[in-house]
């Protein structure tokens, strides 16, 4: 394993910025892990943290295949996560929505450029991403619909869940979005949690990633089999919405199998404390989505079900 | 008449409320034409707040001048603008990044949908902005490429300084602009001062524009009026001088100045060791329609653009 770095951009104020890739074996682009993008992303953070010390332990006992290389990117950007700012600290503008970018535009647009030019070539990509609505996730593999996408291969991360999403015109300026049109098989992995670290899941992610590449032949590492995942669209997920803005409070958490009729939650008035909402199961199905906010708005989006699925 | 676009409960005891004022003479004739004027989908940019205020004042002085009907819609993003953020707050998100929305998405989708829906089937729209709180702007309409030469003709009657096609950044997919266009509504997207700024100067400038474009749809009956005659560029005409070191900019002309090749635009500084770390040059004649007022700079960052004027 040797550290290398992808770019660097001198600041005025801090150290420089710079963007460090770990890169493991030698030969064929093979495998590339990407980190966090935004600064909230602290979940992420630490399931790069720990692959990379599960590849270098791989990496000592000689079970990086031959003739492949991974390069793992812990961390794109450090500057939001020191400053807790969600998207770049300078400007508020969020990288992840900056792709492919240009050489010669604003600096976020030149971050996502560099970061794309040194993973492109990149048979597999693997990012640990976020949502841009705050929440949990069954953890989950998703891919955007470009055309390129291979739901079979993202079978092989043995997560319950593969989802496939239409790409939406915000979607057009995603990593994931871009990576899949520069022909690499792009996947985003999903855990349950963002800004907190949650060790069970985490360590689900990692292990997770180490069965793709092992499946692919990238290393060697046993592992248990993981699940058949189950696929969905995005499309065909229900939601479920609030009808009354007030105090959330939640009974069910994302994975949990509920049937119809069901008490999902109660609203209860910010002032009064009487409760002004019953949120009722509206179908039998699995929780895929949990808002996580103690505060909700009328007609938010709750949660998000897979229709009719048992466990 | 004010009336209420949508609204959404807030968790504590507010709700999320946009709202348009329609303006209307007393008698409306079959099939009137309809105009919106929008802003404030970003809570930093206050000029559209003027322009909405002077257009609308000189409608109600003159309601006898109205022949249709003109839509003002002056605040599309109410908490970012109490707030004075550019984005929506607690989201995060650019409110300019989710349209045309979804009905049935989250809160700022919903608003989104609603918003293109109600301004959907205008006969033209015009949408203000006002830069961000780093560059500042002469006034000037953006065309994406894909309407250009179908907005061109109403762009010009804006009285702007400048037309810029093919501005993707402004205009592009996930607009409020773009989505109204796909829809089939003419929407031409403005762009001038600084943000949470208002320059009064700026916004007669846009008032007076607008009544022109209104006067050309026949929405407004009065004499014509003379305007600025803009300059028109796509891309390839506009020299971008970005910063390529980080530092401090201290520009050495003023933003709409005519400039030379060989001017002198500005240097990047060192307040740490005392140096000039870069000096940053015109390299067309033209006018300098963006410049930078935020001091503080990283490579990439913007420091002005010049749009070549063959006209000298």
């Amino acid at each position: 394993m040797y550290l290398d770095s992808i770019c660097s951009y001198h600041s005025p104020y801090r150290e420089d910025f710079t963007i460090n890739g770990y890169r493991f074996g030698k030969g064929d682009k093979a495998a590339c892990i990407l980190g966090p993008i935004r600064g909230n992303e602290i979940q992420q953070l630490y399931i790069c943290s720990q692959l990379v010390k599960k590849l270098k332990e791989l990496e000592a006992k000689g079970c990086i295949s031959s003739g492949k290389e991974i390069l793992v990117i812990p961390c794109v950007n450090h500057f939001s996560i020191n400053t807790a700012s969600r998207f770049w600290a300078v400007d508020n503008t969020d990288i992840n929505r900056m792709f492919p970018g240009t050489d010669y535009g604003d600096t976020t647009s030149r971050i996502a450029r560099d970061v794309l030019d040194a993973i492109h070539e990149y048979t597999y990509g693997i990012q640990f991403a976020s949502f841009y609505m705050s929440g949990e996730f069954v953890p989950h593999v998703r891919m955007m619909e470009t055309g390129y996408q291979n739901t079979s291969l993202a079978n092989l991360f043995g997560l319950p869940y593969v989802m496939v999403r239409k790409p939406k015109p915000i979607d057009t300026k995603t990593l994931n979005y871009n990576w899949q049109n520069e022909e690499t098989a792009a996947f985003s992995v999903y855990t349950n949690k963002n800004d907190e670290i949650d060790p069970v899941s985490a360590k689900q992610a990692v292990s997770s990633v180490l069965r793709f590449l092992t499946r692919m032949g990238i290393v060697k590492y046993e592992s248990h089999s993981g699940y058949i995942s189950h696929i969905i669209n995005e499309e065909d997920l229900s939601n479920v919405y609030t009808k009354t803005a007030g105090i959330f409070h939640n009974y069910v958490n994302a994975g949990a199998e509920v049937k119809y009729g069901d008490l999902m939650a109660e609203i209860t008035d910010p002032y009064e404390g009487n409760i002004v909402e019953k949120i009722i199961a509206p179908t039998d199905g699995i929780v895929f989505f949990k808002q996580a906010e103690p505060l909700v708005n009328e007609s938010d989006i709750v949660y998000r079900m897979i229709h009719r699925l048992h466990e | 008449m004010i009336e209420t676009v949508i609204s959404i409960g807030l968790p504590v005891r507010e709700k999320l409320v946009i709202k348009k004022n329609r303006l209307q003479p007393e008698k409306l004739q079959n099939r009137p034409k309809r105009i919106a004027i929008v802003t404030g989908i970003h809570g930093d940019e206050l000029e559209g707040q003027f322009v909405c205020y002077e257009v609308t004042r000189r409608i109600r002085e003159n309601i006898d001048k109205l022949n249709g009907i003109v839509d003002i819609y002056p605040c599309l993003n109410p908490l970012g603008m109490d707030a004075v953020y550019r984005n929506v707050p607690k989201t995060e998100i650019d409110m300019n990044r989710m349209f045309p929305g979804n009905t049935e998405g989250p809160m700022i989708e919903k608003v989104a949908s609603a918003i293109v829906a109600d301004i959907a089937g205008s006969d033209m729209c015009v949408d203000l902005h006002s830069s961000d709180t780093f560059i500042r702007e002469v006034p000037q309409v953006r065309l994406s490429e894909v309407w250009a030469d179908h907005l061109l003709p109403y762009a010009k009657l804006m009285n702007v300084n400048m037309i810029w096609k093919n501005a993707t950044k402004t205009v592009d997919e996930s607009t409020l602009g773009y989505s109204l266009n796909m829809l089939g509504t003419p929407t031409i997207v403005v762009e001038m001062g600084i943000g949470n700024h208002i320059d009064q100067s700026n916004g007669m400038q846009l008032a007076d524009g607008i009544f022109r474009l209104m006067n050309h749809l026949g929405i407004w009956k009065d004499e014509p009026q003379q305007g600025v005659e803009p300059l028109v560029s796509s891309d390839g005409e506009i020299e971008f001088i970005r910063a390529d070191e980080s530092g401090v900019f201290l520009p050495c002309i003023e933003y709409n100045c005519e400039v030379k090749t060989g001017d002198k635009i500005g240097d990047i500084i060192n307040p740490l060791s005392g140096e000039i770390i870069k000096s940053y040059y015109a390299s067309v004649c033209g006018l300098v329609f963006s410049l930078r007022e935020y001091p503080m700079v990283y490579a990439g960052s913007l420091l002005a653009r010049i749009i070549k004027n063959d006209r000298r």
